[in-house]
Parts: structure tokens; C-alpha cells; sequence
């Protein structure tokens, strides 16, 4: 069929199975070592160390002597390049830097990967290490590539606990699993204490009555979260201090229904219940507080 | 010495992708270009340079003896390296007085694989090629140790590319640079585009030379020099390699009006400019240099015939052609020429 645009066809120029190479007695050696799990070099007649080591010194042509040097295995890199999309032949497969590395030890810089997550974590003058490969064969990608010096590590953290909610909290739990919050007022100062407890911090006496408070109030302030929380829907989530109507100390809650950059201080809200038939005497019966569209009040 | 000079040039209309000709198709035009404007049917000496993993074919370099009449016998050899280096071969042949041309050429298609790889091939097979560093890569490593501004690869950029559309030879890039990165710090606008394209040069020793050309592009001086292979043993910031050409080809390059250098990075152009100590009044690259149009194996053949074309004209009297191979401008040869 004629068509202007040229006949095309794949071609590939490959060496099935690779070309063998002979190494040569400095590489050889080289290479042997890496494969031992050791870094050398080779001394020049004017005392250098060539890392890699090669069978003459480039600066002078003559022949290297015979002395090999264990170096690094630490060392510093002197320049790097960051490659954010690796390409198929890179030894990583995730983001990573190029850089020329001067082993402890060596007067010459070695070039190779560095797994350093982010390209701000290599630089000139950054100390790395070798990250050897578990099976090792005598090639330059024994080492699978460098790595930063260790300067934090991660710890978990998990314990479990059994709470128990006698007393004054269990009171008010118990309010919450009826859809209403339970409070207490002081003899002494008057002051309206919720979630309910059973003696003033102010005056130091028994709370003299309890009253219920609406689900009703004003966000007095609030965070913005942006690490998961499992009591809370997704991230991120606000959590605030909201003053009940009518009472004198605000409790914390999440606020909810709205954009956490829309939350702010003086917002009036109304809690929000689950379902009556799926109402526990625990803080996941109050959804949230949402906004209730009201004027915002003066704190 | 023997008194050697251009007197012919030519180059192809590079494209930027392939056209499905053939290499000896592609040659073949520039050559009979050459042959035109000297009156030359035959050559006292032929040499070409290229190389045969861009096309992926073992000794493609003879296939493209078809472009020029090699029956009876002529007198040829080829260098697996830019053209420059056929030069300069070419320029050697003569300077044994036996015979008086000489015709070069040099022919690339990058558009057939991709170069970024194929680059991995040129380099040791020990220490670097198993790690797959391709030619951006190393590219960027030396990048990073000049430390050239931003700014100023940007300018050297937007420059080359105005100058590439004014050549009719040359690619017609955006003046637009695209700011993502390849390998930081080199962005993709940094880079020399895949070209097609093929040059072609005719060198005249001693009388032959006024004979065939108006105004020949005498070479007062050509020498190159290379630096270790290994980037780990080179300072990458310089090239002390492309210092000492300089210095053979001529003690001290002195007044320079137009430089034509094979940076195939923006970053190499400065880093030549300071190792070559060019005059700040030098012209640099007004071809467009090979971010305008680099077709691999003929850019540092076409940086010497650029730089000829100036003398050949009458707006130069000295010039200098420069052409660049390996890793990191690992090897340098240093042109001068004169009217």
C-alpha cells in the first residue's frame, strides 16, 4: 500500500548472555576484594591511592606499584546529581543520586548510586557508606549502592490499656449514651463544670447539683490535625475547645460538616448524634460539632 | 609544517528526527557539494569518522564508502570518533608531502536508538557501564561540580537556539525552555537535540590550496589531548585536557573572533570557554554550536568547518574550531585557523 511515510522495523544489537571480559590483575584484584565484602585501592610510585585502581597512574603513564590499600568503607561525596525518574538500567528503582565519592583513605573519587530518599539529603560533603548486596559475585554492583550515615532511627510505640469509667465519668458517659451532656454546678462559686466531675478544682468542694447542658456552643479555639487519628473520620481533622451554653468550662471535641481552613474562633456549633439505636455510653455517640450557621460570637 | 587549509564545507539540513535515508544517502549530497565547489573528482587521501553502535551495524562506516567512489582503490581510513578527529588524521596524512587533498567527512543518525543509553556503551565496562550511568548522568555529575548559574545556562541556551533558527543547516528550537529536569541539575533544555546529519571538508596542502579556494582557512595550529577516563580521578569543574590542546595547538590562543566549541551541554560551554581562555569579545557558537543541531559523529567536524566558513567569507581572519569525545569532555581537539 503506498503511503509516504517510510517502511519501519525493530533492530536490536545485543550479545546474548554478555561479553566475557578478562579483568587484568589490578581490577581482578579489585573486584576479588569487593567480593569479600572489602574496599582497596592501589598505590602510585608518588604514593597516591587510586580508587578504583587502575594498572597505571593517569598523571604520570607509569605502572602502579603493587601495594593495594584497604579504604573507606566510608567516604565523602564531592558532587552528585539527582535523578527523580530512573531509567531500567539504573542499579535503583526508586529516586536516587549519582555521586563521585572519595573513600576514606583514597586521593581519587569512586562513582556510584546513593539511596538517599530525598535530594536534599546528598550534597558535597555528605558522609556515605556502602550498602553491600547479600550475594556477591565480584562486580561493581556488589555494592548495591551508598548510603547516608545513620543519624535517626524509628521506634514503634504500642502499649494497651483497660480504662475503666467509674465515678464521675461514668456518669457522664452514661449521659452521653442517653444523647445529652451531663454537667455539675459548684456550691461555692457557681461555676458549670462538663463533663460532669465531682468536685471544683477552685473551691476544692463536692459539686453540689447536677444539671444537663444542650448540645449547643461556641468554639472558643482548635487545632488542625494532620496525622491520622483513629477517633477521628479523615485527615486532616480539627479538634476544639467548645464552651457549652451555660457552661463555664469548654470541653474538647471534633469539629466536623465543615473544611478544617473554615473552622474558627467564636464559630457557634451543635453536636452532632449518631442514631439513637446506635448510642453508647462513649464519645463516639457525638459525631462531631458542626457549624449551626449562626453569627459567630464575640469572645 | 606543511602549510594545510580548508578550503571546502559542507553540512546537510540536519533534521530533528528520521528521515528513513540511508547513511550513504545522507553523505552522499555533501560530498558531491565538496567535489562541486573544489572542482575535485579524486582525493589524495579520504578519511571519515563515525560510529557504527548508533546505527547498531558492524562496520557501517564501510557501507558509506558508497557515497564516494572508492573504485579504483583510493587511498582511505576511518576513525571510530567524531569527524574532527578524521580532520586531523587527514591534516596529519598530508604534512608527509606526497600528496596535496584530502577529503573528511564525518555522518551521524541519533534518531534510530536512544543516545542517553547508547552513551553507556563508551564507557569502562569494569567500573561505570554495569552501573548504567548514561550520558545525561555523567552530564549532570559534571554539571554539579561547575556550579554554572542558572541563569547563565539559560542565556547560553536561548543564544544558541536564535542563533540554530537564523542557520538554514541548523534544528528551529522554542526559544521557550521547558524548566523539568532530567538529572538534576541538567534540565532537559540543556541538553543538544537528537539529530540527524552529515559534513564534509576538503583540507588543500601548498599551492593546491590558493588554487581551489579564494580565501583558505590556513590551520596554524590543531593538536588534541586527552584527560583519564574515570571521572573520579579528573577535576570535573575544568577540562585540563581542553587547556593543554589549546596550548599545542598554539601558545596561547591570543585574539579569537569567533569560537565554534562542541559543548553538547550548556554547562560545557563555559567551562571550555575558561579552559580555552577565550577572550571575552570572542563570538561563541554562531551556528547555533551543537544545541542547534548536533548529529553525533559530524558536530565537532561541523564546529571546524563553521569556523572555516568565517574565514572563507571574509567576515573572520582567526577563528577557532573545537571538537570534543568521551565522557565529560574527556578528549579535546583544538583548531586554529587563519585567513
Amino acid at each position: 500500500m503506498p503511503s509516504d511515510e517510510p517502511l519501519t522495523a525493530e533492530h536490536v544489537l545485543e550479545f546474548p548472555g554478555g561479553y566475557t571480559r578478562t579483568t587484568g590483575p589490578v581490577i581482578g584484584r579489585f573486584l576479588t576484594e569487593l567480593r569479600a565484602g572489602r574496599l582497596v585501592g592501589v598505590r602510585t610510585a608518588e604514593g597516591r591511592v587510586l580508587v578504583p585502581p587502575l594498572e597505571y597512574d593517569p598523571a604520570t603513564g607509569e605502572p602502579v606499584t603493587g601495594e593495594y590499600v584497604e579504604v573507606g568503607p566510608a567516604g565523602t561525596v564531592t558532587a552528585s546529581a539527582w535523578v527523580a525518574e530512573p531509567l531500567a538500567t539504573h542499579p535503583l528503582d526508586r529516586p536516587f543520586a549519582w555521586a563521585l565519592i572519595k573513600l576514606d583513605g583514597a586521593d581519587t573519587a569512586l562513582v556510584h548510586a546513593v539511596d538517599a530518599g530525598n535530594p536534599k539529603a546528598v550534597a558535597a560533603g555528605t558522609r556515605v557508606w556502602p550498602v553491600w548486596r547479600g550475594e556477591r559475585s565480584g562486580h561493581i554492583t556488589d555494592i548495591s549502592c551508598f548510603a547516608p550515615e545513620v543519624s535517626k532511627i524509628v521506634s514503634p510505640v504500642r502499649s494497651s490499656y483497660r480504662l475503666k469509667a467509674g465515678g464521675a465519668l461514668g456518669v457522664f458517659l452514661e449521659g452521653i449514651g442517653r444523647g445529652v451532656f451531663v454537667g455539675g454546678r459548684c456550691g461555692g462559686c457557681g461555676k458549670v463544670y462538663v463533663p460532669y466531675r465531682l468536685s471544683c478544682p477552685e473551691c476544692g468542694i463536692l459539686l453540689a447539683e447536677r444539671t444537663e447542658l444542650p448540645g449547643t456552643g461556641t468554639v472558643t479555639t482548635f487545632a488542625i490535625n494532620n496525622l491520622p487519628d483513629p477517633r477521628a473520620p479523615e485527615v486532616p481533622f480539627v479538634s476544639a475547645y467548645i464552651l457549652l451554653d451555660g457552661a463555664d468550662v469548654p470541653m474538647i471535641a471534633l469539629v466536623g460538616g465543615v473544611p478544617a481552613h473554615e473552622v474558627r474562633h467564636g464559630m457557634r456549633v451543635r453536636a452532632e448524634w449518631v442514631p439513637e439505636n446506635e448510642r453508647t455510653p462513649s464519645m463516639a455517640s457525638v459525631r462531631w460539632f458542626a457549624p449551626t450557621g449562626e453569627p459567630d460570637v464575640e469572645l | 609544517m606543511r602549510q594545510v587549509a580548508i578550503v571546502a564545507f559542507a553540512q546537510s539540513r540536519h533534521t530533528g528526527h528520521d528521515t528513513g535515508l540511508s547513511e550513504p544517502e545522507l553523505i552522499l549530497p555533501v560530498i558531491n557539494e565538496v567535489k562541486d565547489a573544489t572542482g575535485l573528482k579524486r582525493f589524495g587521501f579520504t578519511c571519515s569518522g563515525s560510529c557504527d553502535y548508533l546505527a547498531g551495524a558492524p562496520f557501517s562506516f564501510v557501507s558509506a564508502l558508497d557515497a564516494i567512489g572508492a573504485w579504483p582503490p583510493i587511498s582511505e581510513s576511518h576513525v571510530e570518533m567524531d569527524g574532527a578527529w578524521a580532520l586531523y588524521e587527514a591534516w596529519v596524512r598530508l604534512q608527509h608531502g606526497d600528496v596535496d587533498s584530502a577529503l573528511v567527512y564525518g555522518f551521524g543518525k541519533t534518531s534510530m536508538g536512544d543516545p542517553r543509553t547508547l552513551m553507556t556503551l563508551q564507557l569502562d565496562p569494569y567500573y561505570l557501564a554495569p552501573l548504567g550511568l548514561d550520558q545525561v548522568s555523567f552530564a549532570a555529575l559534571q554539571a554539579s561540580a561547575a556550579g554554572v548559574p542558572r541563569e547563565e545556562l539559560d542565556a547560553i541556551v536561548r543564544r544558541s537556539r536564535a542563533d540554530g533558527r537564523r542557520n538554514p543547516f541548523a534544528l528551529d528550537l522554542p526559544d521557550e525552555l521547558p524548566a523539568d529536569p532530567v538529572v538534576e541539575p541538567v534540565r532537559a533544555s540543556d541538553l543538544a537535540p537528537v539529530t540527524d546529519g552529515a559534513a564534509a571538508v576538503v583540507l588543500a596542502a601548498g599551492e593546491l590550496a590558493r588554487q581551489l579556494c579564494e580565501r583558505p582557512a590556513y590551520v596554524t595550529g590543531i593538536a588534541h589531548r586527552i584527560e583519564p577516563h574515570y571521572l573520579g580521578l579528573r577535576d570535573l569543574a575544568r577540562s585540563a585536557s581542553a587547556a593543554d590542546a589549546a596550548r599545542a595547538a598554539e601558545d596561547g590562543l591570543g585574539p579569537v573572533e569567533v569560537a565554534e566549541l562542541h559543548a553538547q551541554f550548556a554547562h560545557e560551554e563555559p567551562i571550555l570557554r575558561r579552559a580555552l581562555e577565550l577572550p571575552d569579545d570572542t563570538v561563541i557558537n554562531p551556528s547555533g554550536g551543537p544545541l542547534a543541531a548536533n548529529p553525533v559523529m559530524a558536530t565537532g567536524l561541523i564546529r571546524i568547518g563553521e569556523a572555516a566558513r568565517r574565514v572563507h567569507d571574509g567576515t573572520a581572519r582567526r577563528v577557532v574550531g573545537h571538537a570534543a569525545g568521551g565522557p565529560c569532555l574527556q578528549h579535546n581537539l583544538v583548531t586554529v585557523l587563519e585567513a
